[in-house]
Parts: C-alpha cells; structure tokens; sequence
C-alpha cells in the first residue's frame, strides 16, 4: 500500500493509519496527560509520516516507525510544556532494588462487568499516571498494544534488556498500587508477603 | 537449578512474557508446584495484564477519528499544492 501511495494513490494513507490512530492518541496521552495535547500530538505525527513517507525504508513495521514519530512529537511536547527531562532516571538502577509483590490473586472479585464501572478505569488510569513517563511509555506499548519486545524497543529507541527492565518494574508499580484498591481483603497475605522477604 | 521464592518474583514479568530460558522455567514452574504464594504473584500480575490490556481503560474523545483524518486532509491537500 505505501507503494501505491508513494506513486500518486495518496488518499489510501487514510486507511494506512486507520488501525493504528487510537494506539498513537493513548500512547500520546500516557506522556503528556493531557487530552487536548494527545490529539494534537496524534494528528501532527500522521501529518509527519505523511510528508516522511518517502523516508520509510522498511526496516520497522509501519506501525512501528509511526509509533517512534509519535513518542517523539510526545516526548517533545511534554519537555516544553512541563519544563521536564524524561532522561532522568538513572537507567543502570532499575533493575536493582528490593522486590515484594502485591498480589490480586482472586480473580472472582473483579468479574468483567466491573470493568464498566467508571471507577475501575479511574484506578487503572490514575495508577498508570503514577509511573514515570519511562515506565508508562513502555507499558502502554507493551501491554495496553499490545507490541512485541523488539517493536516496543524500536519504538522507544532503546535496547530490549532495557525495556525488560523496565517492563518489570512498571507491572510491579501497577501492582503495588493497584492492588490495595481492587483487592483490600488480601491485605493480610501482602503482609505476610513483605514479613517473608524482610525475614530472608 | 533450584530457586527460591525472591528469585522468582525477579522472573515475574519475563516469565508471564515467556521470555526466560528454558531451564529458568523449568526451575519457576519446579517452585510454583510447591509454593502457593509464587504461584498467587504469577496469577496476579497476569490479572494485573488483563486489566492494564482491556481496551476499555482508555477511551478516545468524541469525534476524534474524524477529526484526526480531517486535520490530515487539509495537510495532504497543502502538501500537494506545495503550500
């Protein structure tokens, strides 16, 4: 299809970008927080590929190649509006550390028609915004779209040890602060949890 | 290889990737066998996935499809005029 586009058929990059649209407007949004400025991020970075396109060599999957346009044009947006670095963690850390896991092990209290509940989202959105934008990049990409290791690095532009790293210690984050909301009865087994790997 | 249940917990996330060797998952899976409570954290991060991966934690804004290809219309359209 890029092909075809590249030689006159332009009005396909409308169905080119089509399945990926929503993935590139909540990846956005997992960096700058804000709605308004993960739309404008999302339209700006198709209008980048489009005008990129003769650039594309392949290398990455499409979606890949645009996913990296938009975390970019994100990451740009949010050192300007916010004044912020997003190289601030010190990356040789992150795989140090303690590790005591939260534990949401019965399932039976969280059946799926809870997952309407506005409140349920609410906790997954506001543990998610809790993270480091590092850590909610890679967790969007791997685990909300679903992207593979090496699509996700691509995307990111970092190695792969670097997003397992990473990966891990997002999902334990989203544990720690997920699970005294969606699971206060199992307090008693954390606890038992942290008491065990503090006697160790 | 023998490993206890720290070791595990540290495998967590690549192990639910199934991305560890195979001989660190034969060792998770010898643990999980005898251990209910790594076999719990196993299950819970899993559980963690499912709710992180549901598509309905994140919800576009009304209209936003149409206006993203109306935005991208109008650049294509300068784009080819040379505007």
């Amino acid at each position: 299809m890029i092909a075809r586009i590249l030689t006159g058929e332009r009005e396909l990059f409308h169905d080119l970008i089509r399945p990926y649209e929503r993935g590139l407007y909540v990846a956005a949004y997992s960096i700058v927080q804000n709605e308004a400025d993960a739309e404008d991020i999302a339209q700006e970075s198709v209008i980048k590929a489009y005008k990129a396109l003769n650039r594309f060599r392949g290398d990455a999957k499409f979606s890949t190649w645009l996913m990296a346009i938009t975390l970019n044009e994100a990451r740009s947006r949010w050192r300007e509006t916010a004044g912020n670095r997003l190289d601030s963690l010190d990356d040789c850390d992150e795989g140090s550390g303690d590790y005591t896991p939260s534990i949401l092990a019965d399932w039976c209290h969280i059946p799926s028609e809870q997952f309407e509940r506005e409140e349920l989202r609410q906790a997954l959105q506001d543990a998610i915004a809790q993270l480091s934008p590092e850590h909610r990049e890679v967790l969007i990409l791997r685990d909300v779209q679903g992207m593979s290791i090496t699509e996700t690095a691509a995307a990111m532009g970092v190695n792969e040890g670097l997003v397992k790293v990473r990966l891990f210690r997002a999902r334990l984050s989203m544990q720690k602060l997920l699970v005294p909301k969606l699971a206060p009865k199992q307090r008693g087994l954390i606890g038992w949890l942290t008491r065990k790997a503090g006697g160790k | 290889m023998k490993i206890d249940c720290k070791h595990v917990w540290s495998q967590v996330s690549d192990y639910v990737d199934g991305t560890v060797s195979p001989e660190t998952r034969e060792a998770i899976e010898r643990h999980l066998a005898g251990c209910r409570h790594c076999s719990a954290v196993i299950d819970s991060t899993r559980n963690i996935l499912v709710l992180v991966g549901d598509s309905r934690t994140f919800e576009v804004p009304v209209g936003f499809g149409e206006r993203l290809h109306s935005r991208l219309q109008q650049s294509m359209d300068a784009h080819e005029t040379g505007e």
